[in-house]
């Protein structure tokens, strides 16, 4: 096990920049998420770090190791392929040997460890089976699996529950969690959808168009985003970015555009409403509801209310927002705070 | 084939006729010319091992007859050789058999088997020969003895068997660098690649014949095996099937520390085994057919391969057809015996890459 | 691998020696040749491992292909009967003008190298009516087989098996049959008609010539057109019903636009392979009678092996002359195949 440093990482095909840039520094042990929207770098960026992309500019250091022209089969790292990759000729069996054999590992030890992987992830009925005779979900573990034997410096997982169903992928991502409280190895973990990385990390890393936006705990990029991406990035129904000047009292200060997350958005009097709205659509959780309502200029606010609502489309609401949790955006899109609070900045 | 089709008029004259529609004038056509097909391809090839089977004499007989039949022959007493048989239409309209002492024109000199002592003589017309169903099976056992067969068919086994495996080695490994690596001379490399297609042997013999002298090959069997080893069509066969072999999982065993050469030999060799099994068809079909090129490097008879000494052999044993008709089949015969077992395989092997 | 093979007496040997190894299990040999290419990636670096990858097959195919295309040219420019090119004199374009030197090259016994011409003319001959017949059988053929027809695998089978026998082989099955006292006689004489000394007349044997080669190859070409037709799609065919369009017009507006592509490559392929022709018609007739159908291949083997005099520098020459024909029509090929896949 082992930490991880990246600084100034480049990478360009051709003409395109794909990396423009990145500095991170990751603690060993540590759970990390790149999470982003597609082409934002952050497959590209773990295949760097894997080994398997060569770099255009910056180095890597593991464990204090400069690796950055190390090929990927001296690298010690171990990768979970978003299709898992597994090996279709080899029995599940082979699949989490192969690596051993090529370190050149003892036959015995070779069982014992496969075995103890195999216990570990309810693979042990199946290890005489190719990867063509499991499910989804098996083949997953299998795919997990053979990077445990490995007993790697670092876990790399490329979108590994992305081929599973939803019911599946909530539960392999339990076992994930679980799984790294038990081995507490390093992982990077890259992945689009912002619930695996609220729910998976110690430290998520939000990339967009191949910089970093924000680095910080889940709770972190939630409670402080950064900047308007980040903002609108994490959080599900998205956070509402409103114009300054709607908002009664805010025009006076430096920032441009307010957020605030549906549920920090209430029904009140029409007297104290920082806005009145107009609900478009009502959707029924049962526990909690959104209301999908548009504002002065059209402008769309989501509010999300506890439990069942009475509301129809069509009603008008006068909404306050809660000024705690409002959050202020200058015109470039940063965060405007009173001691700007930046990414923790690594080291 | 079994799909159910609409019965439309159209489809029925283009496509088939339907289970109860009646026989369109096509059906009847089409399934005469297979039938015609049927007897014009296998036809040769039946009529060929017939023959091997006949005796020196019956191989004579004009019209030939359609079985390997030989002329029935009896020891009399007296005579020295056994005389052949004849069925005998006497003057009286009787029928007996007799034995042939010789014929004069058209009065031929027989003997009743049973009395030696008395010659008969009859009209050459009024006898036809008894025969009997009979394999010469000495065609096939004599050249062996006589003609160093063996030897030939253990040089075109080796060759080959040897050229196959090197073919598959050494153009796999050519296949994978020009499949999944990126390197600079690539397209370079797929350059001359795709320039050798395009030299068949037949132009450069006189050359080749100099490189292999300069080797010291000449008149071994690796002035055979060696030249062709290296083949574009196998090289591309087979990249085309490794480019569908998924990155991941070459990246995978990379992450897995493989080598590249384990990465070739336990990950993208075991899932090209399908266009490899093509290739080694391909290659062993080549091999053991060649002619030209060992024709002009093996000037040797111990060295020969099946194909030359065949050829060699209608040149001196003209009259022994009978050992060179039995030597044809057993040449065609591992070729016709791979075809029966791989004929699905070999045939849409050619579909698919368009090749042979 | 040069040692091993000097170091046997016995040639014969050296590939049973190979044989035996391979077949050993393929972790035995895992275990032989992991480490040296493991220690040579390590010495070279992953990244230049390809051009290892390349090397065997690139010497194969220097030695065996470009080294002879160069000692081919140098061949056909110098003269005498040695073979190294180093003991030939320089000749110029000798050979080339002695090959080319013709009265008429409408008439090949005004040509000085009148064997030469005789080879050329006889193949063209041969590829024209080649063409004709091969494409015209196979495209049949692969028409009356793509009707689903019971037992299609079988007749299938029956038209291709041929393709995989050895040349010599299908000469030699044919000249049983087309000999004096052969089957073909026998049968023409039962007719009632009169026996035919086939390879005594010269038009008889080119057309066996010919013959034999559809026979024996038809079977690949009609594999083609048939996987071509099969592509396909049948509902091409329904709509063309619905429109209520004749059959002939079906096969002239919709199935031979759409072969087309096929049609193209196996035209090419044999015509490639017809100007090479030589195996069959040489084990069939022997070139007979005379020089009746002696192709160009021919001539340039015999030129440079099987005369008295091995005169490598002519041979060479018409090496050239042929090749140059081989590489337009391939680079014909190419094009057609690419445009197909494209």
């Amino acid at each position: 096990m082992a930490g991880l440093e990246l600084r100034g990482i480049r990478k360009d095909y051709g003409a395109t920049a794909v990396l423009k840039g990145i500095d991170l520094s990751i603690a060993d042990g540590e759970f990390v998420v790149f999470v982003g929207p597609s082409g934002c770098g952050k497959s590209t960026l773990l295949r760097v770090i894997a080994g398997l992309e060569t770099v255009t500019a910056g180095d890597i250091h593991i464990d204090g190791t400069e690796v950055t022209r190390l090929a990927a089969s001296d690298r010690g790292l171990a990768m979970v392929f978003q299709s898992y990759a597994l090996y279709p000729h080899m029995t599940v069996h082979q699949n989490m040997s192969f690596a051993l054999e090529n370190m050149g590992i003892a036959k015995a030890e070779i069982s014992a460890r496969v075995d103890r992987a195999a216990r570990m992830l309810r693979l042990t009925d199946y290890l005489q089976r190719k990867p063509a005779a499991l499910s989804g979900g098996q083949r997953q573990r299998v795919a997990i699996g053979r990077a445990i034997v490995r007993d790697p410096k670092i876990f790399l997982f490329d979108e590994p529950l992305s081929n599973l169903d939803a019911e599946l992928r909530v539960a392999t991502r339990k076992e994930l969690a679980a799984l790294h409280a038990e081995i507490g190895g390093t992982m990077i973990y890259v992945t689009h959808d912002q619930v695996e990385a609220m729910t998976l990390a110690d430290r998520i890393v939000v990339l967009n168009g191949g910089r970093i936006e924000q680095i910080g705990t889940p709770l972190d990029l939630y409670n402080r985003p950064a900047n308007l991406f980040v903002a609108g990035f994490i959080g599900s129904p998205r956070m509402n970015l409103l114009p300054t000047e709607l908002v009664k009292g805010e025009a006076a200060g430096t920032a441009a555009t307010l957020g605030i997350r549906p549920e920090h958005v209430e029904p009140c009097q029409e007297a104290e409403a920082d806005l009145t709205v107009r609900i478009e659509l009502v959707e029924q959780l049962g526990g909690e509801t959104f209301l999908y309502t548009t504002g002065p200029n059209d402008v769309p606010l989501t509010i999300r209310c506890d439990g069942q609502s009475r509301l129809a489309r069509g009603d008008v609401l006068p909404v306050r927002f809660s000024r705690d949790h409002l959050h202020r955006f200058d015109a470039a899109g940063l965060a405007c705070r009173p001691e700007p609070l930046l990414a923790r900045s690594p080291s | 084939m079994t799909g159910k089709l609409r019965t439309g008029k159209l489809s029925r004259l283009l496509l088939a006729r339907r289970g109860g529609a009646s026989w369109h004038w096509t059906d009847v056509a089409s399934y005469a010319y297979l039938a015609l097909g049927v007897l014009l391809m296998f036809g040769p090839v039946a009529w060929l091992a017939l023959s091997s089977f006949k005796t020196p004499a019956a191989l004579l007989e004009f019209p030939p007859s359609l079985l390997p039949m030989a002329q029935s022959e009896v020891s009399v007493q007296g005579y020295p050789q056994p005389l052949p048989l004849f069925r005998v239409t006497m003057e009286d309209g009787s029928v007996r058999e007799l034995a042939q002492v010789r014929r004069v024109g058209i009065v031929a000199q027989m003997v009743d088997p049973k009395e030696p002592g008395q010659t008969i003589r009859v009209p050459a017309d009024r006898r036809t020969p008894v025969r009997h169903m009979a394999l010469a099976v000495e065609n096939y056992t004599d050249p062996l003895t006589q003609f160093d067969f063996l030897r030939f068919l253990r040089n075109s086994l080796v060759v080959t068997v040897v050229a196959t495996i090197i073919t598959l080695v050494i153009n796999s490994m050519a296949a994978y660098a020009l499949s999944i690596y990126e390197f600079r001379g690539k397209s370079l490399a797929m350059l001359g690649v795709i320039g050798t297609l395009m030299i068949p042997i037949t132009i450069i013999l006189a050359p080749v014949y100099l490189v292999v002298t300069k080797l010291g090959f000449v008149d071994s069997l690796w002035a055979v095996i060696l030249p062709g080893a290296a083949t574009p069509t196998g090289v591309f066969l087979l990249r085309q099937y490794m480019l569908t072999i998924p990155r991941d999982l070459i990246e995978a065993a990379r992450m897995d520390k493989a080598s590249e050469w384990r990465i070739y030999a336990r990950i993208v060799m075991p899932l090209s085994m399908p266009a490899l099994a093509v290739l080694a068809i391909f290659s062993v079909m080549w091999r053991w057919n060649e002619f030209l090129w060992p024709l002009a490097v093996l000037t040797k008879t111990e060295v020969h391969t099946l194909p030359i000494a065949l050829n060699a052999f209608q040149g001196e044993l003209q009259t022994q057809w009978h050992y060179l008709l039995a030597m044809t089949v057993v040449t065609l015969l591992p070729v016709a015996l791979v075809f029966a077992f791989l004929q699905r395989f070999i045939t849409s092997g050619i579909a698919n890459t368009g090749m042979k | 691998m040069t040692d091993t093979i000097r170091s046997h007496g016995a040639p014969a040997r050296g590939p049973s020696a190979a044989a035996a190894v391979t077949t050993g299990s393929a972790n035995a040999l895992m275990r032989l040749t992991d480490p040296p290419m493991r220690a040579v990636q390590r010495l070279i670096g992953a990244l230049r491992m390809p051009y290892v990858f390349l090397l065997p097959n690139l010497v194969f195919f220097g030695l065996f292909v470009f080294l002879p295309i160069g000692i081919n040219i140098v061949f056909s420019v110098t003269g005498g009967t040695a073979l190294f090119p180093s003991e030939r004199p320089y000749v110029g374009a000798e050979h080339y003008a002695r090959l080319l030197d013709c009265g008429s090259y409408l008439e090949a016994a005004s040509c000085r190298e009148d064997l030469f011409w005789r080879g050329v003319g006889n193949t063209l001959t041969f590829t024209v009516f080649q063409m004709v017949a091969m494409v015209l059988f196979s495209l049949v053929t692969a028409l009356v087989l793509n009707r689903p027809i019971r037992g299609r695998g079988f007749f299938r089978a029956v038209y291709f098996f041929p393709v995989l026998l050895s040349p010599v082989v299908v000469a030699l099955i044919w000249k049983w049959i087309l000999q004096r006292d052969g089957l073909l006689n026998a049968v023409l004489t039962t007719a009632g008609g009169e026996k035919i000394l086939f390879f005594v007349d010269p038009g008889w044997a080119m057309f066996w010539a010919v013959f034999v080669s559809v026979w024996a190859h038809m079977g690949f070409y009609t594999l083609i057109l048939l996987a071509g037709l099969q592509a396909i799609p049948r509902d091409v065919y329904e709509a063309a019903e619905m429109d209520g369009t004749r059959p002939w017009r079906v096969f002239h507006r919709i199935t031979l636009p759409l072969l087309w592509p096929n049609l193209l490559v196996v035209l090419v392929l044999v015509l490639i392979r017809s100007v090479q022709v030589f195996d069959e018609v040489f084990v069939l007739t022997g070139g007979g009678p005379g020089t009746a159908t002696m192709m160009v291949v021919q001539y340039i083997y015999t030129t440079a092996f099987a005369n008295q005099v091995q005169n490598f520098g002519l041979a060479g020459a018409a090496s050239v002359l042929l090749g140059a024909v081989l590489f337009v029509l391939t680079l014909i090929q190419l094009f057609l195949t690419r445009r197909r896949a494209s």
